[in-house]
């Protein structure tokens, strides 16, 4: 049963077809306080193997983009529209029994906050063998051995004994790590994981990466990352998401992203990483203002208002026009900015990079 | 949770004593004289004399009150009456009624079984319907069944139980003639069979489940929303479940938590809250002795029922934490 | 029945202090108060307009009873037994009983409700007075059950220590009491008591004094534990604490930063109290031991209608709809507030 939905597909129309492909993703939510358009056309791809790292600051989109690839949203007065191709299925149009035999099993998401995220009457143990249970018809015994091994692969000490606690018996980063061994118990291809490593310190959160690298050698998964962490986005990933408003301001591998990076914003997050060998005054930058409002989207460059290379820009097209997703130069590397590409990078290389 | 069982219980003790201790004093310090309620008509100052003698009025509160939980506390209850006059009072002792001698107790023992079939009657009504209209409402938040749902319940809310009772017996027994008139004879179930006792019960049962049948709808319905918008319901869809056990082992399970603690609270003082239905129907039962006793300046059955009833609440209330804890793992483990 | 706001009904799950904090904090970003906020949203909810203007008329109607009942002409406690022309308005004969009007009620154009049967009072006026009682009744116990649930719950959620724990106790047991039982039985007691402890007869002014005190007395309790609850919350707040550091004495931070943050929740709890002491007043008197004759109560004429509810049930109808209307107003607009007032309506 669980096989049909992926051997439905035609393999030949899989062929040169990326793993995951989002195409132009929108997610809007109709509130009293007018329509709030959390997703404003969110395109990227993904093959299997591999991680892709999406970064922005909070309200930026992240969360409620990797729920429309659950659809999560369904059901929902969320309005979703767009698409969301996973191995030759499209996701946005699927119906919510279809897209339940991909969840767990094909498609896995550790959530943001494994507080809440966990059921406080049911043990964790059974949280995890449900999740193993639904998509294979197996004896209790065998989902409960493959829950003890996950627990025990996540670090959760004397697993065994463990799996039989509640959720409140765990301390933060254990939950996180049960929540993880939570989204593997099917070995899913694509793996959503939504600031895994948040709640953890430094070591846990070292051991943690290097258990989802294993595990996607080991299943050729592919990883989409979400943090606020530029260093775990460097170790980790080969492509990386900048978002900003709901939309993509800047994409391309990681290199692209912290040697040439060439939009403002992501010039303000990476100014904002802590480093000891910091030069310049020293002092780490926070990008000033606040994040757009996403009821009234500017009409110009949703970063506009707090960006502070606007007068390289001539007349106002900043403030009336929507800058679009340009490829620059080879490779995969796009930027959404006003400004002429030349002149980005050189001031970049002139004005930011001596201070990073 | 031994432990906690034990805990509360010694609250339980402490909290019994305060209220027989305030509802002692406040009952028998407010009368002007309660040998005059006694002796009523025929009253003269031997006769008061004499009554304040066979009752111990004439010592002091606190010997009286420690008199009277004597009856409740020992064994072998207490003797009641002066010298030459003296009766047995077996336990649980509440005294004697002024108006007839009849042991309190007996009469709130003969009343009990009518109160209890129609509060759990109505209990069982407005537990299922209220759960059950909640729920739906619930699911379908913002459809026809939702708005149909809520308004309903703010309709029963807001339903007096004086006026919805009236209405019912207007309705089925005067105009409809469904029913016959409420006869106290069959409220026994084994005497007069169960069709009878069914024809007597149903229109009281109605009329005390209403109001709470609204607030557990729409107590139901809130905790439902709350609990599908939490992120563990999400994680459960994530896993892949679907929607009947995401609702129904999931989200169920949290929403009618709090809703185990509300109708142990609810039954227990239901006793005490029975007493204008059964006033409407004339049911023979606890409240309408209460309303009998209160009416006629009975001081040892009104203080006799009173107690009866607070006991009932303190119980109940020692039952719905202890299921509390058995329920949710995070009180029963720390 | 219950007295006081049920579980179900408390305004306290969805008006955690938490929110409301927040939203004093996001005013400087909206620029609208919370009160302001709510206030635009209840203006905009239909129901909760209509019901307040019928709340408006209700105590407009108690207010100028005695001039209302003028355009009758026939005072509530009097006994009428002939109409205009003189005839007789009620059959002597077979118990009393109004002859003509709708079903037997003795309407007609003099009594536009009827007469009442033996003593052929005007059932209009007496409806009119008895708006009166139930409102009086039901406002003064609120207003001391609001009062002092607010005073004993910030009290104890302010000082905590073994304040806290004595007044934690005190709400236990109060919540323990069997209220109905208790108010009735107390009820008659008190009044009885009244010539010895204040010199005043047991009369229906004394009645309603009582109805007053014991419904606010045994209805404090559920709403102190609310109070303790946001209080606890709210003294761990940064503006308090900011307050405290600056030297702020607990009088000042009590009343001048923790009650205005209270002040949605005791809106809400209030309006829907008042329905409940409403009915609970009725009930009362309903069972005998509220208002007593000759002073009209609503509650009171339920239980004498009772008695003709087969030759007259027209008599029972009138102040059972009242009561219903009444009761229903106040809890659509308590609904009405508290939607409007919970910072997450309308969202998800
Ligand atoms: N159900 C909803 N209804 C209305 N707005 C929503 C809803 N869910 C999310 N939003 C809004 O969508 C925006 C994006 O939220 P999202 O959770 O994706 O942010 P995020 O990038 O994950 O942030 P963080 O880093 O804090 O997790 C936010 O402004 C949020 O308020
Ligand atoms: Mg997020």
């Amino acid at each position: 049963m669980t096989e049909s939905v992926t051997s439905a597909a035609l393999p030949d129309a899989r062929a040169g077809k990326p793993f995951l492909e989002v195409k132009d993703l929108q997610v809007h939510f109709p509130t009293d306080d007018g329509l709030v358009k959390a997703v404003n056309g969110l395109s990227f791809t993904l093959e299997r193997g591999k991680t892709l790292g999406i970064v922005g600051e909070s309200g930026s989109g992240k969360s409620v983009s990797s729920l429309a690839i659950m659809g999560l949203h369904k059901g929902s007065r969320a309005q979703v529209s767009g698409e969301i191709w996973l191995d030759g299925s499209e996701l946005v149009s699927m119906s919510v029994p279809e897209i339940r035999r991909l969840r767990g099993r094909q498609v896995a998401m550790i959530f943001q906050d494994p507080l809440s995220a966990m059921h406080p009457f049911y043990r964790v143990g059974d949280q995890l063998t449900e999740a193993y249970l639904v998509h294979n018809d197996a004896p209790k015994a065998v989902a409960k051995k493959r829950a003890v091994e996950l627990l025990d692969r996540v670090g959760i000490p004397s697993p065994q004994k463990r799996f039989d606690d509640y959720p409140h018996q765990f301390s933060g980063g254990m939950r996180q790590r049960a929540m993880i061994a939570m989204a593997l118990m099917c070995d899913p291809q694509l793996l959503i994981a939504d600031e895994p490593t948040t709640a953890l310190d430094v070591t846990v959160q070292a051991q943690i990466l290097d258990l989802m690298m294993d595990l996607q050698k080991e299943f050729n998964s592919a990883i989409i990352m979400i943090t606020h962490d530029l260093g775990v986005i460097a170790q980790m990933t080969q492509d990386v998401v900048v978002m900003y408003g709901g939309r993509v301001v800047e994409t391309g591998n990681v290199r692209d992203i912290f040697y040439r990076p060439e939009m403002p914003y992501t010039w303000g997050l990476l100014g904002s990483i802590p480093r000891v060998n910091r030069s310049g005054d020293g002092r780490l930058k926070s990008i000033r203002g606040t994040p757009p409002s996403l009821i009234n989207l500017p009409k110009g460059c949703p970063f506009q208002p707090r960006c502070d290379y606007q007068q390289y820009v001539e007349g106002h097209s900043c403030v009336d026009e929507l800058p679009e997703l340009l490829q620059i130069a080879t490779g995969g590397h796009r930027v959404r900015c006003h400004i002429d590409s030349e002149k980005r990078k050189q001031l970049f290389a002139e004005q930011i990079k001596p201070k990073l | 949770m031994g432990r906690y069982v034990i805990r509360r219980l010694l609250q339980t003790v402490v909290i019994l004593i305060v209220i027989s201790a305030i509802t002692f004093f406040l009952f028998w310090a407010t009368p002007a004289n309660p040998a005059l309620l006694i002796c009523g008509k025929n009253c003269n100052s031997e006769t008061v004399a004499q009554v304040n003698a066979t009752y111990g009025f004439d010592d002091p509160l606190i010997v009286q009150y420690g008199t009277y939980m004597q009856g409740l506390v020992s064994p072998g209850g207490r003797t009641i009456g002066s010298e030459g006059s003296e009766r047995e009072c077996a336990w649980p002792c509440f005294g004697e009624s002024y108006q007839n001698g009849i042991p309190v107790w007996d009469s709130i023992s003969d009343a009990f079984p009518a109160t209890l079939w129609l509060a759990v009657g109505a209990a069982i009504l407005w537990l299922f319907f209220g759960v059950l209209l909640g729920l739906i409402a619930a699911l379908r938040k913002g459809k026809l069944v939702d708005k149909l749902s809520v308004g309903l319940a703010l309709f029963g809310v807001s339903f007096p139980t004086l006026v919805f009772g009236y209405l019912l017996l207007f309705l089925f027994i005067v105009k409809l003639q469904w029913l016959p008139f409420p006869d106290t004879a069959n409220a026994a179930l084994f005497t007069v069979g169960p069709v009878k006792w069914l024809q007597f019960y149903i229109l009281p049962w109605m009329t005390l489940a209403l109001v709470f049948a609204a607030l557990y709808t729409r107590l139901t319905r809130a905790n439902m929303i709350d609990t599908m918008n939490e992120d563990y319901i999400r994680t459960a869809r994530a896993k892949g479940l679907d929607e009947r056990t995401v609702v129904f082992k999931h989200g169920l399970r949290s929403a009618l938590t709090p809703i185990v603690t509300i109708f142990g609270l609810d039954l227990g003082g239901l006793l005490g809250g029975a007493v204008i239905t059964e006033q409407i129907f004339s049911i023979t039962g606890l409240g309408k002795f209460a309303i009998d006793s209160v009416l006629s300046n009975d001081l040892p059955a009104i203080m006799g029922v009173v107690l009866f009833a607070a006991i009932f609440i303190v119980v109940a209330n020692i039952v719905v934490d202890v299921l509390y804890a058995i329920i949710d793992p995070r009180v029963r483990l720390s | 029945m219950t007295l006081g706001v049920s579980e179900s009904q408390s305004p306290e799950g969805d008006l955690p202090a938490d929110h409301l904090a927040e939203t004093s904090e996001a005013k400087q970003i909206e620029g609208r108060s919370l009160g302001q906020i709510a206030w635009a949203r209840l203006r905009k909810d239909k129901i909760a307009v209509i019901s307040a203007i019928v709340i408006l008329l209700i105590i407009a109607v108690a207010i100028f009873a005695p001039l209302i009942v003028k355009l009758n002409g026939f005072p509530p406690d009097q006994f009428n037994r002939t109409d205009a022309n003189g005839d007789p308005l009620l059959n002597t004969r077979d118990g009393g009983i109004p002859i003509g009007g709708l079903w037997g009620s003795g309407t007609s154009s003099e009594h536009w409700l009827g007469v009442e049967p033996q003593n052929g009072r005007d059932v209009f006026s007496r409806l009119v007075y008895g708006t009166r009682v139930s409102l009086l009744v039901a406002l003064g116990g609120t207003i001391l059950a609001v009062v002092l649930g607010t005073v004993i719950g910030m009290v104890s959620g302010y000082f905590g220590g073994w304040v806290d724990t004595l007044l934690s106790r005190l709400m236990d047991i109060m919540l323990s009491f069997p209220t109905l039982l208790f108010i009735m039985a107390l009820t008659p007691v008190i009044a009885d008591r009244g010539q010895d402890l204040f010199g005043i007869p047991d009369d229906n002014r004394l009645r309603l004094g009582v109805l007053m005190f014991v419904l606010g007395f045994f209805g404090w309790a559920y709403l102190a534990r609310i109070v303790r609850g946001q209080t606890l919350s709210l003294r761990e707040r940064e503006f308090v604490e900011a307050a405290r550091s600056l030297g702020a004495g607990p009088a000042y931070v009590i009343f001048r930063q923790i009650l205005p943050n209270l002040l949605p929740t005791l809106l809400v709890y209030t309006t829907l109290l008042i329905p409940n002491y409403i009915t609970a007043e009725a009930a009362l008197s309903f069972l005998g031991v509220g208002i007593k004759e000759p002073t009209s109560s609503w509650g009171r004429m339920i239980a004498d209608a009772s008695d003709w509810i087969e030759s007259n049930p027209l008599y029972l109808f009138f102040p059972g709809l009242a009561l219903f209307i009444t009761v229903l107003a106040f809890n659509l607009l308590g609904d009405s507030v508290r939607d409007a007032l919970d910072p997450r309506a309308g969202r998800s």
